[in-house]
């Protein structure tokens, strides 16, 4: 299997080389019969063809690969360095990408994906343009396989086979954290499709409407696909990584974050030049710009370069990914550049009370976002190279920047629904805006009537700039039943859904922005009034906090052993009773799990406590607040009983495996039982939350709204389309 | 591994062996295709001006005029279309 795997690597690659060949001929000679009756078009089709064949078998490599995960073979090195036979089955088939190696094949395999549907969709549409991006998307995959071939093959062996693997590291053994990543390669993949249509365009001149049509549903897919795995990133760091924040503006979260702001603004300010023909130079420069930096955020990940610019020459993908961006950006500016004057706008801005203003200050809002995330996150790298030193920006640093411009951002998206397209008058505007501005006014004095919210006053406005927005999209939906309703006497369930299901891009992009600032005042409320505090509780006392109250009631011990009677994990943790007001008690059962380090010099019990460990957060979430806790047990006592067994099993290395093992087992059982009997006090970090879990809803109404965004037209609204063209064809026929 | 060439070198090469067998597929120009995508724009934009009108975004004078205006912007599209079409 390991052969079969380098082998079929490589011939993905041959693949991929000789699909961009093809495309690159046959665009250059479509029109040019050559001897033998061999046409552009045949190449042209024979590199499409070669898309769908590299992703065939790019799908088996993936497949032999989760395979010897599923079996754990561990005579591939992947699966030993990377799983065990004591980790559960959905870690082991979803461990693959836990790898560099990994990481890399899913990632060429999902964009081999992509790529296919793409050019399988247009394959009788952007004749033209479809070569170039073939080409490109194909440029992509070759290097890709280029690395696995000669750098990272997910194939090597290992031999002698070791009896057991080191398995999954156990901050990864979250489902959120498994679906994170392809969810994130998905969105850096489905960039490159827009990305490869923007150079085909520039390279045909053709810079019309058609590349955009085309990929549009991509990068609306891409930007959805990025955007869940953000979340689900936010979600694991929230509920497992134990330090209670969701986002820490760490440099890969950071790198995922500016494609998907781009990505963004390219699909507002795309809806400018379908209509008016305006922001051509701008729009393919955004598109260049978000694939660039979907490949930046790739390389970001693998490198390891944001931890230091030394890791930089460490890591083998430093220099190919860094020639690549070089390429890609070179490249991108040369074609833009050579097309300035077929990229000149058609019309000018009508008025600056108008849709296409505001999307305008949108994007350029949304792109100052990413530069100021841009250098925050490479401000630590910049600055090493320059003294020496690297000097990193904290959450703060951001804070400054982010929060004004977010504020800005939830007041264009709740003016953008407001405007008509090219013009709207004073008077319209008066009337659109009463309703929703009266809105942020209640909100703005109900807070500032029920509490200390005026404190923190960029929260307040937040809230007040939410409460806008919802009104806005409600009122367009209220406005939009209303006429519906008037040409149809439809009921109101009926109409809505029919409005929605006629003018799906429209109103997807109005609940998109309802979710938005949901997030944002979850993002606000949490951030400006969260309440944090660190206790050291003994059995039986009570802390309280922000009007919870706290009983550390017991400590728990618990052995997780596998499957197959090995030991997994220790885990040791608390129960709290936790009552707020004159409420029911709840109970919650933070703990702290011990990963056995594989080091037995370590000492044969003491090793299960200096291995990684991962907290197990006890949560009461809910719409109002979120009650979080983690506990520290205080292990004191348990190491220096382990200390005195370490000596114990030293002397007794003559006794057999097995009984050695029993007696192993026997003695961590007990320590485990010693600390139910513990009576020292453990340490709890509790932290009380307001509105965290709008953060979660206002991501689904997010995705929901993209969701319906992205679905294809139904055939009542292609209906709809003929019958305009009838209308227009019978003025035609009077003109 | 052997299967995976075979299929492979298969599925490439079979545009090429159709075209020297005298097969030649039918293409629409890439005028007509810009052309209909500009068309298809131009309808939504039809399409979403009615609704800002409806929806109390665009009083009836000024979407009448716009409507008008992007009608002919339409019918302007059509023409062009049509002329692809004569010989």
């Amino acid at each position: 299997m390991l052969l079969a795997g380098r082998a079929l690597l490589i011939l993905a690659l041959a693949i991929a080389l000789y699909g961009i060949v093809a495309s690159l001929y046959g665009a250059r000679t479509r029109n040019v019969a050559s001897r033998g009756g061999l046409d552009g078009r045949a190449w042209i089709a024979s590199g499409r063809r070669a898309v769908y064949a590299l992703t065939g078998t790019l799908l088996v490599c993936f497949a032999l690969l989760e395979l010897a995960f599923l079996r754990s073979d561990f005579s591939f090195e992947l699966v030993a360095t990377h799983s065990s036979t004591t980790t559960p089955a959905f870690y082991r088939a979803t461990a693959v990408w836990s790898s560099q190696e990994g990481s890399l094949l899913l990632w060429v395999v999902l964009l081999s994906t992509w790529s296919s549907a793409v050019l399988f969709i247009t394959r009788n549409r952007a004749r033209e343009i479809a070569p170039y991006a073939t080409a490109v998307l194909l440029g992509f995959a070759a290097f890709f396989c280029g690395l696995l071939v000669f750098l990272e093959t997910p194939f090597a062996q290992l031999s002698p086979a070791p009896i057991e693997g080191t398995g999954l590291n156990p901050l990864l053994r979250h489902p959120s954290m498994m679906i994170h990543p392809p969810m994130l390669y998905s969105g850096y993949t489905l960039f490159a499709v827009p990305f490869a249509f923007a150079v085909g365009a520039l390279a045909t001149r053709r810079l019309g409407l058609e590349w955009l049509r085309n990929t549009r549903p991509f990068a609306l897919a891409a930007w959805l696909c990025l955007g869940i795995g953000v979340i689900l990133g936010a979600r694991w760091s929230y509920a497992e990584l134990g330090w209670g924040g969701y986002w820490a503006w760490d440099g890969v979260e950071n790198a995922a974050l500016m494609p998907w702001l781009t990505g963004t603004a390219f699909l507002h300010s795309m809806m400018i030049q379908e209509r008016r023909g305006m922001l051509k130079v701008w729009n393919v420069s955004l598109v260049l710009a978000t694939g660039i930096l979907a490949i930046l955020g790739t390389f970001v990940v693998r490198s390891g370069i944001l931890e230091s610019i030394h890791a930089f020459g460490a890591s083998t993908l430093g220099v190919p990914f860094l020639v690549l961006i070089t390429v890609m950006i070179v490249g991108s500016i040369a074609l833009v550049v050579s097309r300035l004057p077929m990229l000149r706008s058609e019309h000018r801005l009508d008025s600056l009370l108008s849709r296409e203003a505001v999307f305008l200050l949108n994007n350029l809002v949304l792109v100052a976002l990413c530069f100021v995330i841009f250098w925050g996150t490479f401000f630590p790298l910049i600055s090493e190279a320059i003294t020496g030193r690297p000097a990193s920006v904290g959450p703060p640093w951001f804070g400054r920047f982010v929060v004004p411009l977010a504020l800005v951002l939830t007041l264009l998206s709740g003016l953008g629904p407001v405007f008509a397209w090219r013009r709207a008058t004073a008077a319209n505007l008066r009337r659109v805006l009463l309703v929703p501005t009266a809105a942020a006014g209640v909100v703005l004095v109900a807070l500032l009537a029920t509490g200390d919210v005026a404190e923190r006053p960029a929260a307040l406005i937040m809230f007040c700039l939410a409460g806008f927005v919802l009104a806005v999209v409600a009122q367009e939906f209220w406005r939009g039943v209303r006429a519906r309703r008037a040409m149809s006497d439809d009921s109101v369930p009926r109409a809505l859904v029919s409005l929605v299901r006629r003018n799906r891009r429209r109103y997807g992009g109005y609940i998109v922005h309802a979710g938005i600032a949901l997030l944002f005042v979850g993002i606000a409320a949490s951030t400006a009034f969260q309440e944090a505090r660190d206790v050291r509780l003994a059995r039986g006392e009570t802390a309280r906090v922000d009007g919870y109250e706290l009983t550390y009631v017991r400590p728990t011990g618990n052995l997780d052993v596998a499957s197959n009677g090995s030991l997994e994990k220790i885990d040791l943790g608390a129960v709290l009773r936790v009552r707020r007001g004159g409420g029911d008690p709840i109970t919650l059962r933070p703990e702290r799990s011990f990963f056995a380090a594989n080091d037995p010099s370590l000492g044969s019990i003491s090793r299960y406590f200096e291995g990684e460990a991962t907290s197990e957060v006890g949560l009461e979430a809910g719409l109002r607040r979120d009650l979080w806790t983690v506990v520290s047990p205080d292990v004191r006592n348990l190491l220096a009983i382990a200390r005195e067994g370490d000596r114990v099993f030293e002397q007794a290395r003559s006794l057999p495996i097995g009984e050695r093992q029993a007696a192993l087992g026997e003695a961590l059982r007990r320590l485990v039982t010693l600390y139910g009997t513990e009576q020292a006090p453990a340490r709890f970090r509790v932290l009380v939350s307001p509105l965290v879990s709008w953060i979660w809803l206002g991501a689904l109404v997010v995705f929901a709204g993209g969701l319906i965004a992205l679905w294809p037209a139904p055939a009542g609204s292609r209906r709809l389309a003929s019958t305009y063209a009838a209308r227009v064809a019978r003025e035609l026929s009077r003109a | 591994m052997i299967a995976v060439l075979a299929v492979a070198v298969l599925v490439i090469v079979a545009p090429l062996r159709r075209r020297r067998e005298g097969a030649t597929g039918g293409a629409g120009s890439p005028e007509r295709a810009e052309l209909e995508a500009a068309k298809e724009a131009k309808y939504r934009e039809i399409r979403e001006a009615e609704l800002d009108h409806r929806t109390g975004k665009l009083s009836r004078e000024d979407w009448r005029a716009l409507d008008a205006e992007l009608r002919a912007e339409a019918i302007e599209l059509l023409r062009r279309l049509d002329a692809l079409d004569e010989p």
